[in-house]
Order: structure tokens, then sequence, then C-alpha cells
């Protein structure tokens, strides 16, 4: 199957000696949303702009669709490689009104243009502001004008530079189910930048773990939460209980107890327990006593802070219909398998 | 589940090439430095000439920029030009500041009138200086009452540090305004949140953010300043372009081709300086969406200040010149014999210096680009090779063209291409730093969001880079337009035969002491000015 997208051994070395991005080799399917995902500096924007072409990379190749457009001897510039994309600051031109925004990229008659113009703002929900100018649209609408802009010319691949950062969050979640939305309404293989777990959680179809220059991972969201390739996509992604363990088949001895993992393991491991594997219990004396060191209520669920008592200390995310209050003593307990990894530090 | 699992690795070599280029690719790059390298190279050649003259002195040369009379040329043009940038620096940061940011009543009348101190051609205002100020002058009939019978006159440091302090201040001015209009308000919003006073505002956010404006302005400033010849030789100052000027009258070409070639040294350390100061600052914007309006100062009762202030830059820089010419005008006075139709001087003004503009704004360009989005060693050197055309003496680089016409290419000697050539050398750097400017301000996003939208080099440049550019570069053109309808000496020198211009009229006839013909010329000049003036403020916004 032919991918929208792929790297192969993507790397970029600054001219400052500062090196990027480390031999990334990541693919899109066609109609795929593909995130990014990593903490800021981790190289992912840089990623994006070599998508775009306005960084040449030093290293590796990029393909879109079937086409070679950066490897060693060959470079497409950006206005040749069918790509769209929407910039962290919108980047409206800030001269002209929304239509031209929207049309600057078509090469048609004025009358394809026009058509065109006016579906792309149907599509983005702004029928009537064709004659605003950008000054005079809230974020949310400059959100939505980029969008359409770079949705215009029909681009093979559209990127995404956070681009729902400088929204609210209530703005930010509705806008960002829109504009998934319509990605998948258009069939649009989109690469999104963000440094947002949620985001990219709910979001993506796939996400690529990036982490100080180099890909960690790439896979489903639910892979990616359920079954992290490492300790440290973990820990990058939600949050990761470590503890180290001795493991024998399919059951580890740690400071919980015996538990049970989902692969055969054999020696020292560590393993991870998401904060939501975890059952806490003041009655059922099954687990292992801790202590409750803090808590914090979010309404719909909790988060406790336990110490167990050679002062291991775990989190936990529980549900709200038991009270807990800090310095109570608990019991918790693992109801499920859990993933054991080589042994960290 | 690492990738590796999931792909398996191309089987093909891992390419490993040099880093080239990061905003620019390629062809477009050399192209324009190409065409970059061949505007430098045409203003050179004076130049060059001049140094090959200057070289050729050898010792005796060498003795003769010792000497102490020349030592002390250089003294005073230093002096002059430090004392001038200071008078225009602190009129202009006010007068910045209040047409910009502050409820100032009037305030763009304030604007306009201060400005047009820039459209009056420093020789006249020297000459109605030097007369109003003089020992039987306007000022002295107002003092007579109180028993000033004779007044000691400004002639010298104090007339020319005057004239050229008040007629160069909008050169700071300008670009100073529009980059106090750009600042990010949130920006300073930010500042005031974090603790900062409203002083502290302005020193700490504001003022970092206009740096690039400031020193641009005043590096341009104390380039006029030292470059002219016009208020210099009027009040009698023995600043380098007097003493080339005499040393030229006398044909002593030698002399004057070094004394030259030190006012050159001087300009690049100028430059040099420059560069240093205005650091690699990156002006755009990396906020979300559009920038808000910005808010304006209320000045409460300070605006009487603000407004005497104001009053006293336009009295100085505008009503007193006019005043006196128009006294000229009505006053009784020798009536000059040679006659000249004023329609036939305005016509010649007027085309040649739209044709100069043009020239000069479409040559600027490429210098410009270069020195913004390939700003590297070469290419920053490129660009200060052009700006130091602004500080030869217009009469030096009249003076080697000539030469050269004469000499090479004689089928140039006295024609209209010799004189634009001269205008070109002399004012690319007013276009290529407005230019620059106004590139600095445009966030690179836009011309990467053009370009993935499918716009060469080319359609970005002209669809995005330019018109978003198009303000500042606009005033450029209007600013070489303002500034070729005054040259006076490469005018006198360049001109073919029998072409005349207000300027080389009103040069002739102070030279010949008829004072009323310098009237009706200069107050065409001022006029014709103060309405393309308008026009470009009218344009660009500036007077909404």
């Amino acid at each position: 199957m032919a991918f929208a997208l792929e790297t192969d051994n993507l790397g970029k070395v600054f001219d400052d000696g500062f090196i990027a991005l480390r031999e990334v080799s990541l693919r899109a399917r066609a109609g795929e949303f593909l995130t990014l995902l990593g903490p800021s500096g981790s190289g992912k924007t840089t990623m994006l702009r070599v998508l775009a072409g306005f960084e040449k990379p030093t290293s590796g190749s990029v393909w879109i669709g079937a086409k070679l457009v950066a490897d060693g001897s060959r470079f497409v510039p950006p206005e040749q490689r069918k790509v769209g994309m929407v910039f962290q600051d919108y980047a409206l031109f800030p001269h002209v009104d929304v239509a031209s925004n929207i049309g600057f990229g078509l090469r048609v008659d004025a009358a394809q243009r026009d058509k065109q113009v006016r579906r792309m703002l149907d599509m983005v929900g702004l029928p009537k502001f064709s004659e605003r100018m950008p000054h005079e649209l809230s974020g949310g609408q400059q959100q939505r004008v980029a969008l359409a802009r770079a949705l215009a010319p029909n681009p093979d691949v559209l990127l995404l530079d956070e681009p729902f950062s400088n929204l609210d969050s209530d703005l930010r979640a509705h806008i960002r189910n829109d504009v998934r939305e319509i990605l998948r309404e258009t069939e649009t293989t989109a690469i999104f930048v963000t440094h947002d777990q949620e985001e990219a959680l709910s979001l993506s179809d796939e996400i690529a773990v990036i982490y100080e220059g180099s890909l960690l991972q790439l896979a489903a969201p639910h892979i990616i939460y359920n079954r992290p390739g490492s300790i440290q996509v973990a820990k990058l992604i939600g949050e990761a209980n470590v503890l180290p363990a001795r493991a024998q088949g399919l059951t580890a001895r740690s400071r919980l107890g015996e538990v049970k993992l989902y692969h055969p393991r054999n020696g020292e491991v560590s393993l991870m327990i998401r904060p939501e594997a975890l059952h806490i219990d003041h009655l059922d004396e099954t687990g292992v006593p801790a202590k409750v060191q803090w808590r914090e209520f979010f309404g719909h669920n909790q988060r406790v802070g336990l110490a167990l008592g050679d002062g291991t200390e775990l989190v936990a995310w529980t549900g709200v219909e038991r009270y807990i209050r800090r310095g109570d003593r608990v019991h918790v307990s693992l109801g499920m398998p859990v993933l054991a990894y080589d042994a960290v530090e | 589940m690492q990738l590796s699992e999931v792909i398996p690795p191309r089987l093909r070599p891992n390419w490993h090439y040099p880093h080239v280029l990061s905003r620019w690719h390629f062809g477009a790059a050399q192209a324009t430095q190409l065409i970059g390298l061949a505007v430098v190279a045409v203003v050179m050649i004076p130049i060059s000439l001049l140094a090959l003259r200057a070289a050729g002195a050898g010792q005796e040369g060498i003795d003769y920029l010792l000497r102490p009379r020349t030592l002390l040329i250089v003294g005073n043009s230093i002096s002059l030009m430090l004392a001038a940038t200071g008078l225009a620096t602190s009129i202009a940061v006010p007068f910045a500041w209040l047409t910009a940011r502050c409820d100032l009543p009037g305030r763009r009348i304030w604007l306009a009138l201060g400005l047009a101190a820039m459209v009056i051609p420093s020789y006249l205002v020297a000459v109605t200086y030097s007369e109003a100020f003089g020992p039987r002058g306007i000022v002295q009939g107002l003092l007579e009452p109180f028993g000033a019978q004779r007044l000691p006159g400004i002639k010298g440091f104090v007339g020319a540090t005057l004239t050229l302090g008040v007629v160069s201040f909008p050169y700071i001015a300008l670009p100073l305004r529009s980059a106090l209009l750009q600042c990010d308000r949130s920006l300073e919003e930010a500042g005031h949140s974090l603790g900062l006073g409203r002083w502290g505002v302005f020193r700490q956010i504001t003022v970092p953010q206009l740096r690039p404006a400031l020193s641009a302005g005043m590096l341009l400033a104390a380039l006029y300043i030292l470059s002219d010849f016009g208020a210099v030789a009027v009040m009698q100052y023995n600043a380098f372009t007097r003493a080339i000027f005499l040393q030229t009258e006398s044909f002593r070409m030698d002399k004057a081709s070094l004394l030259a070639l030190v006012l050159i040294v001087m300009a690049l350390a100028l430059l040099v300086m420059q560069s240093r100061m205005a650091g690699r600052g990156r002006h755009f914007r990396i906020g979300s969406g559009a920038s808000r309006r910005l808010e304006v100062v209320r000045l409460g009762k300070w605006r009487y200040l603000a407004v005497a202030f104001c009053g006293a830059v336009v009295l100085a820089g505008v009503v007193i010149p006019i005043i006196v010419l128009f006294s000229w005008l009505v006053g009784r006075q020798m009536t000059n014999p040679v006659h000249i139709p004023l329609s036939l001087l305005a016509g010649n003004t007027i085309s040649v210096s739209a044709l100069a503009a043009i020239v000069v704004t479409v040559a600027a360009l490429p210098l410009a680009l270069l020195a913004m989005r390939r700003a590297n060693r070469a290419n920053r050197w490129l660009v200060n090779i052009a700006y130091a055309g602004n500080v030869l003496p217009g009469i030096v680089v009249a003076l080697a063209l000539v030469s050269f016409a004469s000499q090479n290419l004689l089928s140039l000697y006295q024609t209209l291409p010799l004189l634009i050539l001269g205008y070109a050398v002399r004012y690319l750097p007013l276009s290529i730093s407005a230019t620059e400017s106004a590139f600095a301000q445009i966030n690179p996003r836009f011309e990467e969001a053009g370009r993935s939208m499918g716009l060469g080099r080319l359609a970005v440049l002209a669809r995005i880079t330019v018109p978003l550019a198009r303000g500042g570069i606009l005033a450029g053109m209007a600013l070489v337009f303002l500034n070729v309808m005054k040259e006076l000496p490469t005018t006198l020198i360049l001109r073919p035969i029998g072409f005349r211009t207000f300027a080389t009229r009103i040069w002739s006839a102070y030279d010949e002491a008829f004072l009323s013909t310098i009237a009706l010329p200069g107050l065409a000049l001022i006029l014709a000015s103060a309405l393309v003036l308008l026009i470009v403020l009218r344009q660009e916004d500036i007077l909404d």
C-alpha cells in the first residue's frame, strides 16, 4: 500500500551543530490523521518544517505520495509539494481580506476561485466572512480561515503546527473536533504537531512520539497508551508508576506483592503501572497497606498520592464515590496484568 | 514494540549531504546575490576611481593628510556630525512618540508640518537662517526695541549644527514613528503585568523593539550631516564637503580625492558601529492572530508643553525659512538679469526626480532582500558598501563620474543617464534602509504560508513580501524623490549643458546675491515637495 507521506532516516543538523532530528522514519496512510507528539524542543516542529520544505534535511529522504521530494540530490521547493500548512500563529496575510487569503493559492479563473472560496467558507462555517480583514476576526475564526486557506488548493498532505495552542480551552475542544470532522470529510491526510497529550490521544489515528529528535514509537493512540514501547514513552504519554520487580514467567514479585504480567519475562524488570490500574480500598485488606499523602479532586475522578510502608510513592486515579482524605490508611491492589520492561535505573 | 518492527528499513543508502540554505534555496539566492553585486559594482565605480586617484598621490598624499589643517577639518566634521545628530535625535524622539502614541491635539497636522522640515533643502534653510539670525536680520529687527543694534550672527559651527539638526531630524522621526506604531501592544501589556511601570515598559520593552529603527534613523541622519554640502557651504564652516569643494573649485583634484577618501573611511566606521548597535534582533510578531490597536497615551495638561514643542519644531523647520523667502519676494532687491520660466524649471526637476526614484527603488530591492533574509557576513558587507554611496558628498560622486565618462565613456558625458547614475549612487541607501526595515517587520511565516500554497519565490515576493512592505518601500521611494529634487552638488556638476532645476537656479542666484531670485524657486521647491510629502503620507495612512 502506498503511503501518503513517508520519511526514511530523516536527519537535520542545524548550522550551529544542534541535532534536531535523528534518523526519523515514519509514514502516514492516505486520509490518516498522524500526530507528532513530544515536549517542546523535541524536534517535532522541525520535522514539520522539513516535510513542508522550509528546512532542508541533512540526511535521509521524504516522499509525498509516490513523489520523492527530498534526498541527497533532490530538493523540491515548498510550492511544488502540494502540502498545505496551518501555522501556530495562523499567519493570515494581514494585507488582504478573508476571501483573498483563502484564494491565494488557487491558480484558476476568477469564477472558479470564488466558488472554491465560498465552498471553503461554508465548510468552516464562516459563510458571511469573505470580506472581513484578518484583524477583524476572533482567534477561533482566524483558525478556521487558516484551515480553509490551507485546504483550498486541495493539498495532498496538510501540516498543522500546534494550531489550537492559541485558543482558550472551551473553544479549543470545540474547534479541534470541528477541524477533525472537516479533515475526515475531505479525507485529508494530516500531520499534526502538538505537545498536548489529550489532544493527541483524542484526535489521532496514529501518534508518533518524538523525543530529543528521535522517533520513539509510532502507533495508534490506544496502543501508545496501553502498550507503550518503552518506559520513556509511557512517561511521556499519560502518567506512569514505575516499580522494580523480579519476574518469573507471567508473574512478578514487587512492592505491590505478586502481580500478573502481560508477557512472560524472567529476571529483573521494571513494571509500568498506570494510575487508573491501582485499586484503593479502606476496608478490603487484600492489597498492600499505604498512606494517602495528598489528593486532587477533579469532579469526575480524583488523583491520589500514596506512600507504601517502605516509602515508595505511587499515584492512583480513582472514582469519586469514595471519600478519601489526606492521612487515610488504605490498601492498594492491582486489578489487572501489567507491562514489564527491561529494568531501568 | 519499536518502529523497526513495524517498518522494515528501506534498502537504500542513507544520504548525507551538507546543509546548504535555510530560508531560501539555491538559484534564487545566488541570482539575488548576483544582481546585488551588479548594483553595488555600478555604485562603486566612482568610489574606485576616487581611490585610484587618491592612491596616486603616494607619500605626498599622506603628508597632506597629516597636516594640522587637514586634521582640523576632520575634527570639524566629527564635532558637527555629533552635535547635529544629537540635536536631530533630541527633536525626533519626542516628536515621533508624540505623533505616534499620544493624544496630541492636531497630531496629523503637526506630523505633516514637522516632516516638511525634511523637504526644505539644507542650503535654503541655511541661507534663510543666516539671514534671519544675521547681524541685521529679522531676529535683530525684533530685538531692536530691547537695544540689540547688531547680533553676532550664526555663521560657522552653531549655524551649521542648527541647520543640519533641524533638517535631518525627520530621517530619525519617520522610521521611529513607524516602529512605534508597529510595536506589539500585548508585549507592553505583558510588561505591565510583570510589574513594570510605564517608564519600565518603555525602557525594557518599547525601546528594544525600536532600536533597529532608531539606530537606522540616526545613522541616516549622521550620514546626511557628514555628506551635506549646502548648509556647510552657506555657513562657511570648514567641514569636509566644503574643503573638498574649495579644492575642486581650484582644480586640486588629488587633494580633493584624498579628503574624500578620509570621509569614506569615517562613513565605514559609522556603518560598522551601526551594525553592532542594531544587533541581530528579528522583529516580527510571534503572538497569535492579528495585532491589536495600540494604546493611546493621555497627555493631560502636559499637552500644552507637547504642542509648544511641536510648534517650536515647525517654526524652526518650516515657518522661518518660508517667512524669510516671502520677505525676499516682496522686499526691494536687485533684479536678476537672467530670466528663466518657472514651468521649465519645474518640469525638469520633477521628471528627473521621478526617474531617479524609480531606478533607485528597483535597484535597492535585491540588496534589501539580501540584507534581511540572508544576512550572512558577505551579504551584510555588500549592503554596507552600497550604504557607503550615501556618504560620498554629491560633488565627489559627480566629479568621479564626470572624469569616468570623459575618459572612458564619452557617450555618457553630460547626459541624463549619467545624472541619474549620480543620484542613484547617492540615494540608494535611503531606499535600501526603508525597504530593509519594512522587510524586517514581516513575519517569515507569511512567506512560508505562500510557499506552501504553491507560490514560487518570485510570486511570494510579488504577492506577499512586497505588498506587506509596500509602505516602507514607497516611503523610501518618496524620500529618494524628495532628495533628488533638492540635490545641489550632483546636479550642478553632472547636468547636461543648459539643464536647469530649482536647485541649480537657487545656487547660482545665491552665488550672485540675487536674493529675490532665490525666493520663487525656493518657495516652488518647498510647495512641490510638500505636495509630494502629503500624497505619500496619505497613501501611507500616516495621516489617518
